[in-house]
């Protein structure tokens, strides 16, 4: 029975990372109030973070991705618009910030690291998530881009929890229902999404082209990449069809316009039909890319034949060491990795000062600092909780000091319990009868409490050495269940008289 | 050639050791490194003493030829080891996962350096490498077991309270790989590959901005003969033998399953 309730699947860890992913964005606006560049609570940073990682998936082709400076100088207008009265100079920072955000710069990972929660051997294991929005790589060039991760890329569509192929049919099956009922503003955004499949699918083919490139051996072309090809080439197919269909409707709905309602409907299909045609352009490129695959692999392979046997037998450095190193757990890979560091390093020799160098060394003006090196980001920090006033015991004290019976006590008797017992006692004690003046009746009703401490004034001055004021008359109520503005005691009855 | 080895034996033996410690230097730049190495080959009085000279010092050799010179290497405590700190003192101070991915690193630079076991065992073989080489491979590498990860369907993260049960694969693939930072993978091969050129084995070659390095005979003789075999050790111990055939793990396949 308790194994049922306990039985967590992976399917709930799915969904816990996939939340996760969303946990940066959110944190964005959260945290915007902290900004010292700016009074940030006008700009909705969720929608430009949205903006930018639409703007990097968008400029992912086969060979880079988009440059950061290309990113905010798309951005900017979105962030402008939000607020048009700040300036350019601030708008461009915000949209700065959101992706030094998305890529998380400052952390040694540049990533994001959440915990969650699952069941592994019967008993309840906290892992570590690890996930990334941004990348940055280096392309041909030597210059920076940003490409979006996997899981960004599944954030951005919105298909938490599915894979590529079944969000695929799901999408197209939707999109076929769109436009045999002529919806075509939502067949606009079905096409839409398929194009991030067909990007995925290109990111895919790219990576592996690469790999090949480099060495034809490191991937899997007797099954791996013959599939990839295949299901690619069937989603390309697909959706070609898919997008003439819309194609050929579009122009149906604008032929069939004789009406001004319909004839003003028909000029926004305009841009939809540019929106499409953008889609099936990418489709192509990728079908093109698909084709000449098999070619550059075979390009590749004679390219990278090797010759002659080997002379004496060694150690396989890759197979027999890098492979098998990599797939450790990172305590197990200390061990290997430092003999390897200690022995494929040479001597360390030791430097011996002479004392001449010495002197010439302390004569020597101080060099000029130029390269002051990479300016530190600027750390945003958490105010931190307040510290504890009084100690647990001092509460236990003072606890059980008010821990009066039936009968009320006058507060300077409390106070002098308080001072034999403590110094700093008095002044919580003080604190909590203050508090019991008026005290939250129904807060405590709804925990379940059924008694509650409360104070009278009763016009009787306070005379002690540390405080003024009224000489409160504290006592106990009981709180009655059913009833919880009554407040059954001789205390409650004293004070309303 | 004597019985016992003179005083001028003995300071021409620790001239040799000197020769060897001055890692860039080689007997084809200098004549009387040549001279001592073609000594130490035919005479055997002289490279038993070469020997003593050494083993006084706390080193070892391991090699000795007029195209890598005199090469040695530390033993355990001695006074010549290079310690990970003495490298990068940030390694040190931050977790095992940072001095795990600098060996690690040095590891892939030798296996992209001597890609098959014949270029290891070939004395004429000349390596040639770029930085941007060395950390391709080593993601390509995470990302195939990735996907052998994700094939088996298992759940890799590690546990919240023991981050160092996590896959050193994984913790690689998570570092960025560029980036105004010195924690990215790049500036991480970039400060392994320079700092090997200084140490005489490889040698910064024109062409690709600069990164690109060539092998140095010195290289091939320290990893064929300690580095390899001392982390081949310590897989050992830890139950982690992989047999390959001496045509490296690494397979060609036939081009015609691609119509």
């Amino acid at each position: 029975m308790g194994g049922d309730v306990l039985a967590i699947d992976e399917g709930l860890a799915r969904r816990l990372k996939a939340l996760a992913c969303t946990g940066p964005i959110h944190d964005l606006d959260a945290r915007k109030s902290r900004l010292d560049f700016a009074e940030a609570s006008v700009y909705a940073m969720a929608e430009i973070a949205f903006q930018i990682l639409d703007q990097v998936a968008i400029a992912m082709d086969f060979d880079r991705g988009a440059g950061p400076e290309q990113v905010i100088a798309r951005v900017r207008p979105f962030v402008a618009a939000q607020a048009p009265d700040r300036t350019t100079a601030e708008h461009e920072q915000v949209a700065r910030w959101v992706l030094d955000n998305l890529i998380n710069v400052g952390s040694v990972d540049r990533g994001f690291q959440v915990f969650y929660g699952t069941m592994a051997d019967g008993r309840y294991r906290r892992l570590t998530f690890s996930f990334k929005l941004l990348v940055e790589l280096v392309g041909a060039d030597g210059e920076v881009y940003l490409r979006a991760s996997d899981e960004a890329i599944n954030v951005l569509i919105g298909a938490l929890d599915t894979d590529v192929e079944s969000a695929q049919i799901a999408a197209e099956i939707k999109l076929q229902n769109l436009i045999n009922r002529g919806k075509l503003a939502d067949a606009q955004a079905a096409a839409l999404q398929a194009r991030y499949t067909t990007i995925q699918y290109a990111e895919q083919l790219r990576r592996r082209l690469d790999a090949t490139r480099r060495d034809v051996r490191s991937v899997d072309w007797e099954q791996e990449m013959p599939e990839l090809i295949a299901t690619a080439l069937a989603h390309v197919e697909a959706r070609y069809r898919q997008e003439t269909a819309i194609l050929a409707t579009i122009r149906s709905v604008r032929n069939e316009a004789v009406e001004p309602e319909r004839k003003r409907k028909a000029a926004t299909v305009v841009e939809i039909v540019e929106i499409v045609e953008e889609c099936m352009r990418r489709h192509t490129q990728l079908q093109t890319r698909l084709l000449d695959a098999g070619g550059l692999f075979r390009t590749e392979q004679d390219r990278q034949q090797f010759s002659g046997p080997p002379l004496r037998a060694t150690v396989d450095l890759f197979g027999q060491l890098l492979a098998p190193t990599l797939d450790l757990p990172v305590a197990d890979a200390e061990k290997p990795t430092g003999e390897f560091f200690r022995a494929g390093t040479g001597l360390r020799l030791p430097v011996v000062p002479r004392l001449l160098d010495m002197v010439e060394l302390l004569l020597r003006p101080a060099p000029d600092r130029t390269d002051l090196g990479e300016s530190l980001p600027e750390p945003e920090l958490e105010p931190l909780p307040d510290p504890e006033v009084f100690t647990a015991e001092q509460w236990r004290w003072a606890e059980e000091l008010l821990d009066v019976s039936e009968v009320p006590r006058r507060l300077s008797g409390l106070l002098a319990d308080a001072r034999a017992a403590e110094a700093e006692l008095p002044r919580l004690v003080m604190l909590l009868a203050l508090h019991a003046v008026s005290p939250e009746v129904g807060t405590a009703r709804r925990q379940g409490d059924d008694r509650i401490l409360i104070a009278v004034d009763d016009g009787t001055r306070l005379d002690d050495e540390g405080f003024g004021g009224a000489d409160l008359l504290v006592g106990v109520a009981r709180i009655s269940g059913h009833d919880a503005a009554h407040a059954d005691s001789g205390l409650a009855s004293e004070g309303a008289a | 050639m004597s019985e016992n080895p003179t005083i001028t034996d003995i300071a021409d033996a620790a001239q040799l050791v000197a020769f060897g410690m001055r890692p860039r230097l080689v007997p084809a730049r200098d004549r009387s490194y040549a001279d001592l190495v073609r000594r130490h080959a035919t005479d055997e009085m002289f490279a038993a003493a070469t020997a003593a000279v050494v083993s006084g010092l706390g080193l070892v050799i391991l090699g000795c030829s007029d195209r890598t010179g005199l090469v040695l290497a530390a033993t355990d405590e001695s006074l010549f080891e290079l310690k990970m700190e003495d490298y990068s003192r940030r390694a040190v101070v931050r977790d095992r996962r940072e001095r795990v991915l600098h060996g690690l690193i040095h590891l892939a630079v030798a296996a992209v350096a001597f890609p098959r076991p014949a270029d290891l065992a070939d004395d004429t073989y000349v390596g040639r490498l770029s930085v941007e080489q060395v950390d391709a491979v080593v993601r390509e590498s995470c990302r195939m077991l990735d996907e052998r990860a994700a094939a088996a369907e298992e759940n890799l993260d590690p546990p919240e309270e023991a981050p160092e049960l996590e896959r050193t694969w994984r913790v690689y693939s998570r570092r960025t790989e560029v980036g105004g930072t010195r924690d990215s993978t790049r500036a991480m091969v970039t400060k392994a590959m320079k700092f090997l050129a200084e140490q005489g084995f490889l040698i910064q070659v024109g062409g690709d901005g600069g990164s690109t390095y060539r092998t140095t005979p010195r290289y091939q003789v320290q990893v064929r003969e300690l580095a390899a075999g001392a982390a081949f050790d310590e897989l050992l111990q830890l139950g982690v033998v992989v047999v390959t055939d001496g045509t490296g793990s690494l397979h060609t396949i036939r081009g015609d399953l691609l119509g």
